[in-house]
């Protein structure tokens, strides 16, 4: 049985830190009925369909300039696929 | 004189500049054909019609990998050098917590450092620019990997057992012939094959549960540079999920022959992977004084929630079926963690990490996890190994136990729904017996016979005399493990260091 892509949950797991909160909170401003769950180090963030990393939303929170590539540096794992990744949005969904 | 102001250049998109830096840097060779400079891409059966679909979701060049990686590399080698200068070491959980550590440093630094090797291969022989470019990132994290792995252990080595002559132990420790004789199948296929079951089934299938609960875990016991390197490294490993999700669609998208080989292949690696990982298992339960989740739950989480019910709902598009023998791995979610450690615990007198009876307070949170297996295993196995403590002894095997030919793991699982009979499956090829611990493992042996009759067993090689003689005293100094190594933790020379050094600090205080 097939399962549409917008209903499936699609993830990332990033690094709980400082460096990354301005980053998180822009996830949370972007991406409604997030779910949140917070483990040791490391706080993991899922979504039915697809998840929306903005790099305006990024800088105005962070309050400097941040590369869509500096997202590597918070990233632990994902699930979906990187259908999108440019200077302005990185965005994760399944493809089928 | 004044000069007109002029706009500055456009800079080049983050899309013009990876395709300017990688695709457009190749060239059409001419005066070669180009089997010659990539004689190695056809005989697996793979056909491809243009490698330059094959694109980096990242997108990176080198120039950005220089700069993210340098910073990684930055921020873990502060860390690492914090916690030796404030003397980390002191503030684990307890000594026990390292037995996990050393299982991890003995058994994947020499393997990250063959991926390396592997991935550099595929760097000068893939066809494309845009696979070629993805393996050299690849290639260079791998070895980053051995090196920071390397690195942050060596701090323990000063303090702890079991961490001196983890490169030897690789090659030769029973146990550590699990994950070599994985990484080395997967290294002695062809490079299609590799990429399924290093890019594809190890990194995006499965090692999620290697690293991210563990990592979790070690920050949860006080261990910041492996929680960092751990973290820094699967950082590295979202790339390197990407590049395997990348090789299993391109394969897919460029011919629909294709995808019975890989449906093959993917059956054979999850198998081979799942069963490498469910010593990470008996780690994560049984190793970790504080837990973060149980093998149960990380398996559900990080396996069927994001790949059967993610992932393979995605490649049925393409005609891909979940990995034949998955309904086993589901069915033994409740019991792989008992049966591994249990496993580790009766050989651990010829290892070079050392275990103990779960405690009172790991007894109630294995109740709590495994509310179904736990008591069953508690009567069968760990009252009866309490009772040998409590009479002065510790229960050890003295026997040499009979291996998986495929897997390598001792006959230690059982039959499905059936979690006190042992599983043994029995293939004669060519007039000699193979024993197997499961139908995958059998499945697999019987899909290439010729490759898997060669496998290097630990035990018969012990048997053909091939490990230092005859006796455990032999094979031990055969192996180089020196007294403190393996064996009990109760009273190990790690214990009791752990307790003089809490001793002196709360005198101190």
């Amino acid at each position: 049985m097939s399962v549409a892509a917008e209903s499936r949950p699609v993830g990332v797991d990033i690094q709980e830190n400082e460096e990354n909160r301005a980053l998180v909170e822009a996830i949370e401003a972007d991406n409604d009925d997030l779910t949140i769950r917070h483990m040791p180090g490391m706080i993991r963030l899922t979504k039915n369909g697809q998840l929306v990393i903005n790099q305006a939303s990024v800088e105005a929170r962070l309050g400097r300039p941040w590369e869509t590539h500096e997202f590597q540096l918070a990233i632990i794992t994902y699930f979906g696929e990187f259908v999108e990744w440019d200077d302005d949005q990185i965005i994760i969904a399944w493809k089928h | 004189m004044t000069v007109p102001a002029q706009k500055p250049a456009r800079k080049l998109s983050m899309k013009q500049r990876y395709t300017a830096l990688t695709h457009d840097l190749d060239w059409t060779p001419t005066y070669v054909k180009e089997e010659e400079v990539f004689p190695f891409t056809t005989f697996e059966g793979i056909k491809v019609h243009d490698w330059s679909k094959w694109d980096d979701p990242f997108r990176l060049t080198v120039e950005a990998y220089n700069k993210y990686q340098a910073e990684k590399d930055r921020r873990l080698y502060a860390v690492l050098d914090g916690f030796a200068q404030s003397q980390g070491q002191l503030g684990l959980t307890e000594a026990r917590y390292m037995n996990a550590m050393k299982i991890f440093l003995q058994g994947i630094p020499v393997h990250e450092y063959n991926a390396h090797r592997n991935f550099s291969y595929l760097a000068r022989y893939a066809n494309g620019p845009g696979a070629r470019f993805a393996a050299l990132c690849q290639s260079l994290d791998e070895l980053r990997h051995a090196q920071t792995e390397i690195h942050t252990l060596s701090h323990y080595n000063k303090y702890f057992d079991g961490m001196h002559d983890w490169h030897k132990w690789t090659d030769r420790v029973w146990y550590l012939s699990v994950p070599k004789s994985f990484f080395e199948d997967a290294q002695t296929a062809g490079p299609f094959e590799w990429l399924i079951a290093i890019g594809f089934s190890f990194e995006y299938l499965l090692t999620n549960l290697l690293f991210v609960p563990f990592m979790s875990g070690a920050a949860f016991n006080g261990d910041l540079p492996t929680m960092t390197f751990g973290f820094s490294a699967q950082s590295d490993e979202s790339r390197h999920m990407t590049l395997g999700l990348e090789a299993i669609k391109f394969m897919l998208e460029q011919d629909e022959d294709n995808l019975p080989i890989v449906q093959d292949w993917l059956d054979k690696w999850f198998w081979r992977g799942y069963r490498l990982i469910s010593l990470v298992a008996g780690m994560m339960d049984y190793m970790l004084p504080k837990r973060v989740m149980s093998w149960k739950e990380a398996f559900e989480l990080y396996f069927e929630e994001q790949m059967l019910n993610g992932l393979f709902k995605d490649l049925e598009y393409y005609g891909i079926r979940p990995p034949r023998h998955v309904d086993w791995a589901i069915g033994e979610k409740e019991i792989l963690s008992h049966q591994v450690y249990w496993i580790l615990y009766q050989y651990s007198h010829a290892a070079a990490f050392t275990t103990t009876i779960p405690n009172a307070e790991d007894q109630e949170w294995l109740e709590k996890a495994y509310p179904e297996t736990w008591p069953i295993y508690k009567q069968v196995v760990w009252d009866k190994a309490q009772r040998v403590m409590d009479a002065g002894g510790r229960y050890f095997n003295p026997g040499l136990p009979q291996l998986c030919t495929v897997c390598q793991i001792p006959m230690g699982f059982t039959e499905p729904g059936d979690p006190l009979t042992q599983c043994q499956r029995q293939t004669v090829y060519e007039g000699e017996r193979y024993d197997f611990c499961s139908d995958g493992c059998q499945w697999i042996f019987e899909r290439e016979p010729t490759k898997y009759r060669q496998s290097w067993l630990p035990v018969h090689q012990i048997f053909q005399g091939n490990c230092g003689g005859p006796t455990l005293p032999d094979v031990a100094a055969w192996y180089g493990l020196q007294p403190g190594d393996g064996a009990e933790y109760l009273g190990s020379p790690d214990h009791q260091a752990w307790l003089e050094w809490h001793g002196q600090t709360t005198k101190e205080a």
